[in-house]
This record gives C-alpha cells, structure tokens and sequence, in this order.
C-alpha cells in the first residue's frame, strides 16, 4: 500500500459518503410522502464506490451516470438543494424540473446524467473522450454503470471502440450482483467481469467497493493509466445495495441474510471503524458532522417545498436551441 | 445569388461529397464518422477520396456499432466537437435509435437546457434498386415525430451541396436523409453553390389546378407526373418539402389556397406515414379551400418485394400520381 | 282532374313568379308535398298542392308571372288499386278519385314497400328522382334522396364560394342527390344567374327573374316595395289602436336560467322563446284579436298561429307564422323558431307559414327599441310588440330593486276590439310572464 493518505483528506472521504445516506435516507421519507414521485432508485450502501472514485477526478474531466446517481451527483459537487428541488420537480432544480431522480446533468460539474436506459451511457462516454482526445485535451470521462449493463450489446461496442481508438474512458461497472431482479449467475454465462473486459484488450481491475480507500487506490491508478493515454480502463467495484432497486420493489428475489450479511460491510462502518481506531473519528467529530450535514439536508428540503413550478405555458421550451419548440 | 453565372456540372453524390470537403476545409471540429467511410470510400462512394485528404483522425472507419458510434457521435458534439455520423442506410438505423431518440433528442430538455448536442447524422434511405425487405425502408416519418430531431432531405443536387453545412451550423441534432436512387443523378449547380436554408419547402414546379406536395426520392417520380398532367392541360404545382420537421406548413397552405386540391406523395407505407400527418395539417388549416379530399400515394402495405415487378407495384409511380391526380380532379 | 292554381301567400300579394318546378308530369304526389317555387317579391316561397293526384300537364313555364288562381298545372287523380311501379301516365276518367287518405297515402305508381320507405326515413317523394321503370322512385333512389337532405355534399371550398356569391349549394346539392358539389357548379350557377333567388343577404344580389322587365328591381328593392304597399294598405284600412305596459320580466328570466343551467347551448331555450309563448297563451284570453277581418266581417281562428317578424339580412322583413304557437312546449317552440328563422333568411319558407298568422309579434328586445308602435299586418287584427329589455328600478313589496323590464306594446283594430279587451290582454300577457312556470 502507498503511503497513508492525510487525515482530513479521509475524513473527507468519510464525510461524503455519510452526506450522501442521510440525503438518501430522507429521500426514502419524502418519496413515502409522495413529493418525490416516479422512480427512485437509492445509492444506500454503495457510497464508497462514487465517492472513491470522484475523488480522483479533475474538474475538467467529464462523469456519465446511471439513473441510481443522487450519490455521483452529490459527490461531484452539485448543490445539495438543486437536487432536491429536481426531485421535487421544481423551477429551481437542476434541470428545472424537467428530469427528475433519474436524469440530474450538471453542466459546470460535467456531469452528463443521469441515463434511464441501461447501457445508454457508455457510448455517450466513449464519444465525450473521443473529442477529449480528438482536442488533444488530457480530460477523462468516468463513465459508471451496473453489471447489468454488460449484458447490453452497448456495452460490447463502447468498450470495444474505446479499446480500438485507445479513448480516455475509466468504465466503473458498480457490480452489486442484481440487475433489478435478476441475479449476475442467471443473465451472465461468465461471471467474471475481469475477463470479459480483458477480451477486449482493456485493463481490467476488481476492486472492494465497500472500502472507500481501497476504492479511491485503484481509482487513483485507474486514472493516472487513462489519462497517460493508453486507452481505457475497466474497474469493477464489488459492492451492494442494501435497498430494493427502487422505491416499488418488494425484494423478494434476496436473501435476507445475504443483505444483513452485507451491511456488516457497511461503507460508513469499514472506513468509520478504522478512522475511530485511529483516533481520527471522534464522537465530537461524528455528532459535529451529523448535525452539519442534517441541517444542510433540512435547508435542501425546505428549498425544495419553497420552490416554485415551470410555468406550463414553457412547456416546449429547451427542446431546442432555439425558442420554442420544433 | 451568385454574380457570375458559372455553372459547374455534378451529381448528387459529388454534390455531398463536396459539402463534407467544404465543411471540413471550414472547421476543424468537423470529423466524419461512419462505417466504411475511409478506405472504403463511403458505402455509396460518397465519401471516396476523403481520408486521403484529411486522414484517418477525421475520417473514422466505425466497426459495426451503430450504438456505440452514433452515441460516441453525441458525446463528441458534447464535448466540442462537430461531428458528422453516417449510418450507412435508416435500415441500420434502427440498432441506434435508442441513443438518437433517447439521448440525442432528449438530452437538451432532460438538462432543462443546459446542454445541447450539434451532432449531423447522413443516412440513406428509400428502396427501389430490388434490395429487398430489409434494405428498403423509408422511416422519414418515425424520425419527424420526435421533438428534439430536425428533419431534412435533399432531393436536388444543390440541396445536397447546401444542406449539409447549415445542419453543421444548427446547434441541435439534424439528420440528413438521402435517397439511394439520387445518387447517381447530375445537374448544374452555381460553381460557388454554398450553403441553403433548412427552413423552407420549395415550389419547384408553378401550376394553378392540383397541388402534388412530395419529398426525396419521390421527386422525379412526381415531376415526370406533372409533365404527363401538363400534356393533358392539367397544371399542377409540385411542392419539395425540404424539411420534414419541422414541416413547412405556410409554403404548402399558400398553394392549396389557390389550387384547392392536393395529393401527397410519400415512399413511406401509407398508414402513419408523413403524408399523413401533411393531409391532417391540410384538414387542420385548409378546410375552407378544399374542393375535394386529400389524395396520398404511397408505398403499398408489405415489406418491399425482391421482384421487380412487384417492387415497382408497391412503390409510389408516375402512373400512381397521375391517377390520383384524376380522382382529385374528377371524383372526391 | 284538378287544376292547381297560384296561390294566394299573402295579403298583398296579387301575382306571383313560378321560378322553379319540383315536379314534372308524370310524378305522383301527394297531399302537402311541395311541387314548385314561388317568388313573391318578398321571398320565395315552396308551394304545395293540397290533395293526392299524379302531375298531367305544367301549364306555365318557368320564369312566368301570373296572377293569383293562375292554373299552374292540371292534376289527376291517382289510380287506385296499382301496387308497383306501374304506368305514371294520366288515369283513365273513369277511376274513381281516391278517398282523402292520411297524407302518408301515396298514388298507385310507388309501390307500397317504396313509399312506406319513404315515410320512415322522412323523404318527400316529390323530391326524389325515380331511376325505376318510366322514372318511377325505387328505394335506392329513396336512399340517395335521403342522404342529400340529411346532408348534402358540397365540399368545403364550394360551400365557402356558395357562401360569397349568393348562391344556394344546398340546393345545387339537392337537384343531383348524392352528387358532392364542388367549387366549379357554384361558380357556374352563380354567373348563369340563379333560378332561384338568393336570400337577400348577397351584397350584390342577381337579377330578380320578373319576366319582361328590363331593368328589374333587385330583390332587396322589390321586398322594400312589396312591405311598403302592405303597410300603405294597413294604416289606410286599419283603424289602429295602441297601448303599452311595462313588465318585469325578473321571474320569467330568473326562471328560465336555472332551466337552461346545466343544458348545452343547443338545448337552451332563448328568452324570446318565453315571451312568444306567453304572447300565444295571453291571446287565448282575448280571442278577438285573434283572427283575419276580411271583406267588412272579422273570423276568430280556432288556432293561435303566431307570426314571428324577422328581419333578413340586407334589409327587409317577413313575418311567418309558428302554427299553434300556444300548445308548443317551450323546446319545441324554440325549435320552430331556429327553422323559422333560418328559412326566412334563406329564402325557403313554407307557403302556409307566410299565410297563416292570425297574429304577428314583432321587435323581440333586440333591435334596441324599447317600445314598439307596431303596424298591424292585414287581414290580422292586432300586432303584439316587445321592446329592448333595460335593467330599471322597479318596486316589489314596497321594496327597491333593480328588475330586467320591457315594454310590451298592443297594436289592435278598432273594428274589431277596443282598449278594454287591448289592456285585458297586456294584463294576461304580464300574468303569464310572472308565472313562467306554467308556460
């Protein structure tokens, strides 16, 4: 291992990640209120796995999301009340009200959604590195999805045209072993998603996806590889969700002991424990950052119940460029 | 217009090619981006000669992904770069709609507009050469009912010169229609023809007794029409729609309000199919000027025959106009 | 045998103009089908015969103007006994005429099925254009004649011309039924000049067809002279009396609201739909002013046919009749009125309803007038009028509101009734007006 990174730097890390189950957790609340509506798909669980890897990003380089992207969102840098105020459909939402859970973009933060197509992003990712490369600009695209995705022919092609045109993409497959319902054993004949991306000439790395550090390690060299110019590179992050895959879904298709099983391995408690034994996490120190981060959630939630809705006579603006619609 | 009134001979496939060159020489963000569009010169010849002039980084042989290069396509635009995705034929087209409908035409009004994709796609399209069902199609119509898409397809050689560089210019997505029996067909065009609106359809034939509104390929076919007509005293007005989204409405009302009778002729199968949606408009705004129902030609209902009679049967003729022109004229 | 004669459709009217004949000899018709167009000078008028009989012989032609009891055309009787569509020729003399049968009863030429046909679907045989052996209908042709009257198919550029020149395309779609008119047939029908008159709502109105003259009036002029004769003739004749009286009309508009709450706009009765009625119902009271005064002796009318002034567009006015206006519920008066109205202005009323009113109203608060001295319509004896409705203070009870008012007018004929039995009625007319209800 390298070199222990400095304490407020992991502290950070532990910081972001408690950020963003409290924002999950009070969306859980306000969905069950019916103001969050649709679909709602929760990051409980997998935080280490954004927040490892956005850490060792740029500012200019570029993030592609799935529809499971509060916490890359919150991690990359978006107001905590635009996203809130998008959830609730609001004017004063990160796309005004028009995308919802599932499509946050963030254009200052290059965070281009937010995609409800499984798969749907990893081209987009492929073409964001393309101009990247074609500029000869040094900027990375972290391009995240599920391994479900893999089952997707876009899957195949992105990784296939990224590894041929050797483009700066960091594919992180966030494998949390189900695709809604389905197991990885019942949609994948190879389970080994390593080899899968080693077929197309792509380094390819599994990682802890429940150790933030471990996580923000191989994202480091991840990058550092990418951004040399090689081509991309494949990181799979084992990780787990302790929710159902949205708000609707009952969970019949897990073991209870399976999940309990997992929250042993809680993000917050893998890096929360080693932080207290190293006497870096104090009682002080959590109850500080608790009240903090509850009173940065309260204001996002009151923004939100303040907000004010688009006008419906807007209705077709910003299908294109121009004014009105086409 | 131009002040000199040099002229310079050329075919619709030049005439494209041309427009790439130019677009090229003009911006640098400009790449095209296909399969077999470098060495193999284009899957219609089109891009022949091009990746000698500008390379293999801006002349891109894509591998068989229509999703994965179409989306690249949109992610490029995003990230500053003006890209130019040809799908070899709409038939192929279908693997990449998802990323054309779902993140190309969405995208800007998913991001509450903070976003906007600049992306140009080329595609052929039409049947008529005995390609059969599956290389036949005519999907114009599925592309013009999205919001978020501009529709355009020359059926001219000027308009495939002018077309290509104003749709580079437009800060949305454009998809370029070319039809597969245009290719081969040469005319005069400006020898400093530059670029064209993408707003307006074009009368390309005055006449005062019958409206005939058609796009693409069907072209010729209504204009050879309109010479039979015109043998038989009947004067009909030829309207080259240009661009089907949006439609140009006026163009097309302003002749039926003198003519009073219209026949659309649309290569796309008859239900659902643009032609459609150009008669509910003609209902819509026209009512008062119709002295009889709207008449569409359009293909037959069945997947386009190998048989080249049967081919011919199914498509939109010259005999098809004519005799829809008799019954506007005569019956309704 | 029987000869039709021109008939009378109205006071003043002494010669009228056959412009259009409906049949041709050989059709069978039937008691109240209507057989041919009239122009009065004031509107052309449909003319009916009045007994069952088969057309022998049209004895003036088209475009011809002859005195009123003019034989227009020879009728024989119909043939007894003759169930299909046998010979439309002229019945031997020695056929007894039928006995006057319901008006459904057709002539021997229709077959039972056609004519029965007929009668369901509403179809006047006489309009029907036979394609059957020697012309006879068939129900086919009963279909197709059908069809046109319910719809007739004018496109809508050739409605949208019919519209601008004057020229009736319902007409045109009536005479080929089925047949979709287009744009050209109006065009054409407008620069031959019609046969038919155009209602006089055309700014630039035809020639009116009076044989002979050379520079005829047009229709507006002829109508603005035909009604300044008849009321010439009224105040010379007529000794007028008037009297008026101001009534609140709170209750009946108040009622009339909460019925129409909740109705779509086609089912809501207008308030002038109350006040004929009530005008109707109040003259039960005071039956002499109900009735014709003819040659020195007044004649009571057992029915209350109410004529109904309305003014056409372009000028001009015509006052036909609602029949029995007093037994019609307030829905089915409203719709009388709808089709009185509209034919008016087309030019199509009925030859009974211009000759029939027994009294006439007349200003119903919409010209802006709030008070009506009427001009009485001979041989009619009285003319009820109701002027502009105006909020004014008005005292219930001792109390001050403000009531929607109107002023109705009496204008009677002091040969026949004085100023007693005039304000009985203004008072039964207010009587009914506060009771709606029971309207």
């Amino acid at each position: 291992m390298t070199a222990a990174p400095d304490a407020g730097r992991r502290i950070d890390l532990y910081r972001s990640m408690l950020r963003i189950r409290r924002f999950e957790e009070r969306c859980v609340e306000l969905y069950s209120a019916s103001k969050i509506r649709g679909f709602l798909h929760l990051y409980i669980g997998e935080e280490a796995v954004a927040v490892g890897v956005l850490n060792r990003l740029r500012p200019d380089d570029s993030v592609v999301a799935t529809y499971r992207e509060h916490g890359h969102a919150l991690a990359r840098g978006v107001p905590m009340d635009a996203v809130m105020a998008e959830m609730f459909g609001r004017a004063e939402g990160v796309c005004r009200g028009r995308g919802g859970s599932m499509h946050l973009f963030h254009a200052p933060s290059r965070l281009y959604g937010g995609n409800a197509i499984v798969g749907g992003g990893l081209p987009l990712a492929v073409g964001l590195a393309l101009a990247d490369a074609m500029q000869d600009r040094d900027g990375v695209t972290a391009c995240f999805f599920g391994e479900g995705a893999i089952a997707e022919g876009e899957f195949h092609e992105s990784m296939n045209l990224a590894a041929l045109w050797r483009l700066p993409v960091l594919f992180v497959c966030e494998n949390n072993l189900y695709a809604m319902g389905t197991a990885l054993d019942r949609s994948e004949s190879e389970t080994n998603l390593s080899v899968k991306a080693a077929s197309y000439e792509v380094p390819a790395w599994s990682v802890d996806g429940m150790d933030v550090e471990a996580v923000s390690e191989a994202a480091h060299r991840a990058v550092e590889l990418v951004r040399d110019g090689t081509g991309p590179v494949f990181l799979e992050a084992r990780t787990y969700r302790f929710r159902a895959h949205s708000m609707y879904d009952p969970d019949r298709y897990r073991d209870k002991a399976e999940i309990e099983h997992w929250k042993e391995r809680d993000p917050l408690l893998v890096l929360g424990d080693r932080l207290r034994d190293q006497g870096l996490l104090t009682d002080d120190v959590q109850a500080g950052m608790e009240r903090d981060i509850g009173a940065e959630v309260d204001a996002a939630v009151a923004y939100a119940e303040a907000g004010t809705d688009e006008p419906v006579e807007s209705l077709t603006e910003f299908v294109t460029t121009q004014r009105g619609a086409r | 217009m131009t002040t000199a009134t040099q002229t310079v001979r050329m075919t619709y496939r030049e005439a494209v090619r041309e427009a790439i060159r130019d677009a090229m020489r003009r911006d640098e963000r400009v790449f095209l981006m296909g399969e077999d569009v470098g060495r193999y010169g284009g899957g219609f010849g089109v891009s022949l000669g091009l990746l000698e002039e500008f390379g293999e980084r801006r002349i891109r042989d894509a591998p068989l992904s229509e999703s994965a290069f179409v989306g690249a396509g949109i992610g490029a635009a995003l990230g500053g770069m003006r890209p130019i995705v040809e799908i070899m034929t709409v038939n192929f087209s279908l693997l990449a709609l998802d990323q054309i409908v779902n993140t190309a035409a969405a995208l800007r009004h998913m991001s509450g507009g903070q976003f906007n994709v600049p992306l140009v796609i080329r595609m052929t399209t039409g049947a008529g050469r005995q390609l059969a069902a599956q290389h036949s199609h005519s999907l114009e119509s599925w592309y013009a009912h999205v919001p978020g898409l501009r529709v355009v397809e020359p059926a001219t050689v000027a308009d495939a010169r002018g077309m290509l560089w104003t749709a580079l210019e437009d800060p949305d997505p454009v998809v370029i229609f070319e039809h597969g029996s245009l290719y081969g067909v040469d005319d005069e065009i400006a020898a400093d023809a530059g670029p064209v609106d993408l707003d307006r359809a074009a009368v390309r034939r005055a006449g005062d007794d019958v409206t005939l509104i058609t796009y693409g390929g069907s072209l010729p076919v209504v204009l050879a029409a309109t010479d039979q007509l015109a043998a038989d005293g009947v004067a009909a007005e030829v309207i080259d729609l240009r661009t089907l989204r949006p439609l140009d409405t006026a163009t097309v009302l302003a002749s039926v309000a003198r003519t009073h009778r219209a026949v659309v002729v649309d290569e796309g199968w008859r239900s659902g199919s643009l032609a459609a949606e150009v008669s509910a408009r003609l209902m819509e705004e026209a009512f008062y000027d119709l002295d009889a129902p709207v008449q569409r030609v359009c293909s037959a209902e069945v997947p386009i025959p190998y048989a080249r009679h049967l081919e011919l049967a199914a498509l939109p003729s010259t005999a098809r106009v004519v005799a829809a022109v008799r019954e506007v004229l005569d019956g309704g | 045998m029987a000869d039709y004669l021109m008939p009378s459709l109205g006071a003043d009217m002494d010669e009228g103009t056959l412009v259009e004949w409906l049949v041709q000899p050989g059709d069978a018709v039937h008691r109240g089908q209507v057989v041919a167009v009239v122009d009065t000078a004031k509107s052309a008028i449909e003319v009916e015969v009045f007994e069952d009989g088969v057309i022998a012989e049209l004895l003036v032609p088209v475009g011809s103007t002859v005195p009123v009891g003019t034989p227009l055309a020879r009728i024989d009787a119909a043939e007894p006994g003759a169930a299909e569509s046998g010979s439309p020729k002229a019945a031997p003399p020695a056929v007894a005429p039928r006995p006057d049968t319901a008006p459904g009863a057709h002539p021997g030429s229709v077959s039972p099925v056609v004519r029965h046909h007929a009668h369901e679907l509403g179809v006047d045989l006489g309009t029907v254009r036979g394609t059957g052996r020697d012309g006879t209908p068939t129900r086919a042709d009963v279909d197709v004649a059908a069809r046109a009257q319910e719809r007739p198919r004018v496109s809508p550029y050739a409605r949208r011309r019919a519209y601008e020149l004057g020229v009736d395309a319902s007409a045109l779609a009536a005479a080929v039924p089925g047949a979709v008119v287009h744009a050209a047939q109006v065009e054409t029908e407008a620069a031959a000049g019609p046969v038919v008159p155009a209602a006089p709502a055309v700014p630039q109105p035809p020639a009116a067809p009076v044989s002979g003259a050379s520079s005829a009036p047009t229709p507006a002029e002829a109508m603005r002279a035909a009604i300044g004769q008849l009321m010439a003739r009224s105040k010379r004749e007529i000794p007028h009396y008037y009297l008026q009286a101001s009534i609140d009309l709170a209750p009946a508009l108040g009622w009339l609201a909460e019925r129409n709450s909740g109705r779509p706009p086609s089912e809501r009765v207008i308030p002038a739909a109350v006040l004929l009625k009530a005008a109707a119902r109040a003259v039960r009271e005071v039956p002499d002013l109900n009735g014709f005064y003819v040659d020195g002796r007044f004649d009571r009318s057992e029915h209350v046919h109410l004529g109904v002034a309305v003014a056409l567009r372009g000028g001009g006015l015509v006052a036909p009749a609602i029949h029995d206006a007093d037994t019609l519920e307030l829905e089915e008066l409203m719709a009388a009125l709808k089709d009185l109205v509209a034919r008016a202005r087309s030019g199509r009323l009925r030859g009974s309803q211009m000759s029939d009113p027994t009294i006439t109203v007349t200003n119903l608060g919409e010209q802006g007038a709030e008070l009506v001295h009427g001009v009485i319509y001979p041989p009619q004896v009285a003319l009820v009028g109701f002027g502009r409705i105006v909020e004014r203070p008005w005292a219930v009870d001792g109390m001050l509101g403000v009531h929607p008012v109107t002023i109705a007018t009496l204008a009677a004929d002091h040969r026949v009734t004085d100023g007693r039995m005039g304000s009985r009625y203004l008072a039964a007319l207010e009587s009914w007006l506060s009771r709606p209800e029971e309207l």
